[in-house]
C-alpha cells in the first residue's frame, strides 16, 4: 500500500521536471504556479477533513495570513522573505491553536463553525486594517524570495521552487499517514470511541492536524505574495475556502492525491472556461465570469452524486468495474466456446 | 496489590430521571472472568461505559488497582491497562485487518508528528516493529490470513474477533468484553468462548457482559446478577443458577 505512494512520489517529481521544457509559454507556467499554491493548501486541508474527520471552512483565510504576514513584515518591517514566511508560520500556529483548542475539546463539527467565523473576521480585518494591510488597494512592492543566492524572480524558477515545496508537502503528509500518528487520525475518522478505548487522545490529535493544516496554508500564502509581489483581501475570502474544499472533495478527500489532482484540476479550469468564453461570443452571447461559480457548483455536484469518493479512487472503481465487466464477458465468451 | 482488581463501590448513574446504576457495588479479582449479566436494559452496559470513562458516574468511586479513576477520560483508562470491546462492534471499517490492529499499539509506540512525518515507514524501526507485533496478535486470534483485507469487509464473526485482537494488542491488565457472542453462530460462540479462557491464562482479568447462558456458566469464575441498576445476586455460575431472586429476576414472579 504504501509502497504505491512513494513510487507516485517520484513520478511527480519527474513530470515537474519536464513540464517547463514541453510548455515554453509563460502564462501556462503562471497558471501551474498557482495551481501549486492551491496544492499546497489542499494537501494540509486533506489531512484535515480526510484524514481526521474534520472540516474547515475558513482556510483561506490562513492562506491569507501568511501572505499578509509576508507582506507586512517584508515591506514595511524590512525582513528578510525567509525569516516573514517563519513568523508567518508562528502566527498561524497561534490562531489555529486559538480556534482549535476550544472547538475541538468538542465533538461535533465545531471547528466548521469556528473557522467559518475566523474567515469572516479575517476578511473584514484584511479590508479595514488600512495600517497592516493596506485595506482594499493591498500591499505592493513584496519583494521575491531566493534561494542559494539566486532570486526567484521568473516565473519557470519560481515554477520549480514551488512546486519543489509541493513535493516536500506531500512527502510529509504521506509519511504521516502511514505512521502511528496517521493511524491514530484515521482511527478518529472511522470511530471516536474505538480510536479512544484503545488510547489515543483525540482532542490532542485533532488540534495537532489542524494546527500543521493551518501551516501548509500559511505557506501557500507567504509563497503567493513572494510570486505575485502584491496582495490585496480578495483571494482569501470565503468563497476561496469553499473552493479549496471543493478540491479535496473532487480529488477524492480519503487520499492526499486526490487533493493534488483535485487542486490542479480545478485551478486549470478557469483555463478551460476561457475557450467557452470565446466560444459564447462567437455566437455573438455574453458569458459571464459568475458562471463559472454555477460551474463549480455543478462539477461539486455531480462528483458528489456519482462519485462522491472523489475523482481518484471514483474513477478507479470505473476503470475497474469496466475492467471487470470485460473479464466477464471473456469468460462467458470462453465458456461459451 | 490489593486482591480486587477493579471495584464498584456505590456506583450511581442517572439518566435524567431514570436511575441506570443504583448504588452498585461490585468487585472483580484479579485473574479471574467475572461475567455481569441480568434482563435487558438492568444496565449493564452503562456499568461499562462508567468503568471506561465514556460516561461519568453521577455519585460513587470506581477503583482499580486501588486506586480511584472517575471521571478520567476513554483515553486516560486505556492508558492504565484497561481494555474493552464494543456491543455494537467498533472496528475502523476504511483501515485493513492488520492496521486496525496496529492501532491497538498506539500506547505501545512513541512517534509523534515530526518523528512520523520526517521518514517513510519501511525506514523506521518502530513502524516495523508495531506492525510485527500487530501480526502476533492477529495470528493469536487465528485471523493472519486476513492481514490484507480490508476490515469493512469482514463478517460479524470475524470483527468480533478482530475487536478482541486490537484490545489485546493494548496489552492490558484487565479486559471488558461487551456482548462478544451477540450475533455469532454456535460455532462461533464456542470459539469466542475459548479465546476469552485463553485470554485468562495469559493473567488478564476479564469481565463479560453477556446474554448468551451456557457461554457465562462455561467460563466464568464468578457470575454476578444485576437487575435495575442493582446488584442481586453473586457467587459461582451453580450457586447463581438455584437463586431464587435471580430466577424472579428472569423470569418474573
Amino acid at each position: 500500500m504504501g509502497r504505491q505512494d512513494y513510487i507516485g512520489l517520484c513520478v511527480f517529481f519527474a513530470v515537474v521536471l519536464t513540464i517547463p521544457f514541453l510548455i515554453t509559454n509563460d502564462y501556462y507556467i503562471s497558471v501551474l504556479v498557482f495551481a501549486a499554491f492551491n496544492c499546497l493548501a489542499c494537501i494540509g486541508l486533506s489531512l484535515l477533513l480526510g484524514y481526521a474527520g474534520q472540516i474547515s471552512i475558513g482556510h483561506a483565510a490562513f492562506v491569507g495570513v501568511g501572505a499578509y504576514a509576508s507582506g507586512y513584515l517584508t515591506v514595511e518591517m524590512g525582513w528578510s522573505p525567509w525569516m516573514a514566511m517563519g513568523a508567518g508560520v508562528v502566527l498561524v500556529v497561534l490562531i489555529a491553536l486559538l480556534i482549535g483548542v476550544p472547538a475541538l475539546r468538542l465533538k461535533g463539527h465545531y471547528l466548521a463553525m469556528a473557522t467559518f467565523g475566523f474567515g469572516t473576521i479575517l476578511y473584514i480585518v484584511a479590508v479595514a486594517a488600512v495600517d497592516f494591510t493596506g485595506g482594499p488597494a493591498g500591499l505592493s512592492d513584496i519583494p521575491a524570495i531566493s534561494l542559494f543566492g539566486l532570486v526567484l524572480d521568473t516565473d519557470k524558477r519560481f515554477f520549480y521552487f514551488s512546486w519543489a515545496i509541493v513535493g516536500i508537502g506531500l512527502y510529509f503528509g504521506l509519511n504521516l499517514i502511514h505512521s502511528r500518528v496517521g493511524r491514530g487520525l484515521r482511527a478518529i475518522h472511522g470511530s471516536e470511541d474505538a480510536a479512544e478505548s484503545v488510547g489515543v487522545d483525540t482532542p490532542f490529535y485533532k488540534i495537532q492536524i489542524f494546527v500543521l493544516s493551518a501551516v501548509y496554508s500559511s505557506i501557500a500564502g507567504s509563497l503567493y505574495a513572494y510570486y505575485v509581489n502584491y496582495i490585496d483581501p480578495g483571494p482569501f475570502s470565503m468563497m476561496h475556502s469553499v473552493l479549496l474544499l471543493t478540491m479535496v472533495a473532487v480529488g477524492g478527500m480519503h487520499k492526499v492525491w486526490g487533493a493534488v489532482i483535485g487542486a490542479i484540476l480545478l485551478s486549470l479550469l478557469p483555463e478551460f472556461l476561457s475557450f467557452l468564453t470565446e466560444s459564447f461570443q462567437a455566437v455573438g452571447l455574453e458569458y459571464n465570469e459568475d458562471y463559472n461559480t454555477l460551474i463549480h457548483g455543478s462539477i461539486l455536484l455531480l462528483i458528489m452524486l456519482f462519485l462522491p469518493e472523489g475523482l481518484i479512487d471514483g474513477l478507479g472503481r470505473l476503470a475497474g468495474g469496466v475492467g471487470g465487466m470485460i473479464n466477464i464477458k471473456r469468460h462467458q465468451d470462453s465458456a461459451g466456446t | 496489590m490489593s486482591k480486587n482488581h477493579l471495584e464498584l463501590i456505590n456506583l450511581r448513574k442517572v439518566f435524567g430521571g431514570v436511575v441506570a446504576v443504583d448504588d452498585l457495588n461490585l468487585s472483580v479479582r484479579r485473574g479471574t472472568i467475572t461475567s455481569i449479566i441480568g434482563p435487558n436494559g438492568a444496565g449493564k452496559t452503562t456499568i461499562f461505559n462508567l468503568i471506561t470513562g465514556y460516561l461519568k458516574p453521577s455519585g460513587g468511586i470506581i477503583k482499580y488497582d486501588g486506586r480511584a479513576v472517575n471521571g478520567k477520560k476513554p483515553y486516560r483508562v486505556a492508558a492504565l491497562g484497561i481494555a474493552r470491546t464494543f456491543q455494537n462492534v467498533q472496528i475502523f471499517s476504511d483501515m485493513t485487518v492488520l492496521e486496525n490492529v496496529m492501532v491497538g499499539r498506539h500506547l505501545r509506540s512513541h512517534s509523534g508528528l515530526l518523528r512520523s512525518s520526517l521518514l517513510p515507514p519501511f525506514f523506521r524501526k518502530e513502524e516495523k516493529k508495531i506492525s510485527c507485533d500487530a501480526e502476533k496478535w492477529l495470528s493469536f486470534v487465528g485471523m493472519a490470513e486476513e492481514a490484507g483485507r480490508s476490515a469493512g469487509s469482514l463478517p460479524l464473526g470475524s470483527q468480533r474477533m478482530l475487536e478482541t485482537a486490537r484490545a489485546l494488542a493494548m496489552e492490558p491488565n484487565l479486559l471488558l468484553f461487551d456482548e462478544p457472542a451477540s450475533g455469532l453462530n454456535a460455532r462461533e460462540t464456542v470459539a469466542m468462548g475459548e479465546l476469552i479462557s485463553k485470554i485468562k491464562e495469559m493473567g488478564i482479568t476479564v469481565v463479560l457482559v453477556e446474554h448468551d447462558m451456557e457461554l457465562v456458566m462455561d467460563i466464568s469464575d464468578t457470575v454476578s446478577v444485576i437487575n435495575f441498576g442493582k446488584h442481586i445476586a453473586r457467587g459461582t455460575p451453580a450457586e447463581v443458577q438455584v437463586n431464587p431472586d435471580v430466577i424472579t429476576a428472569y423470569l418474573g414472579e
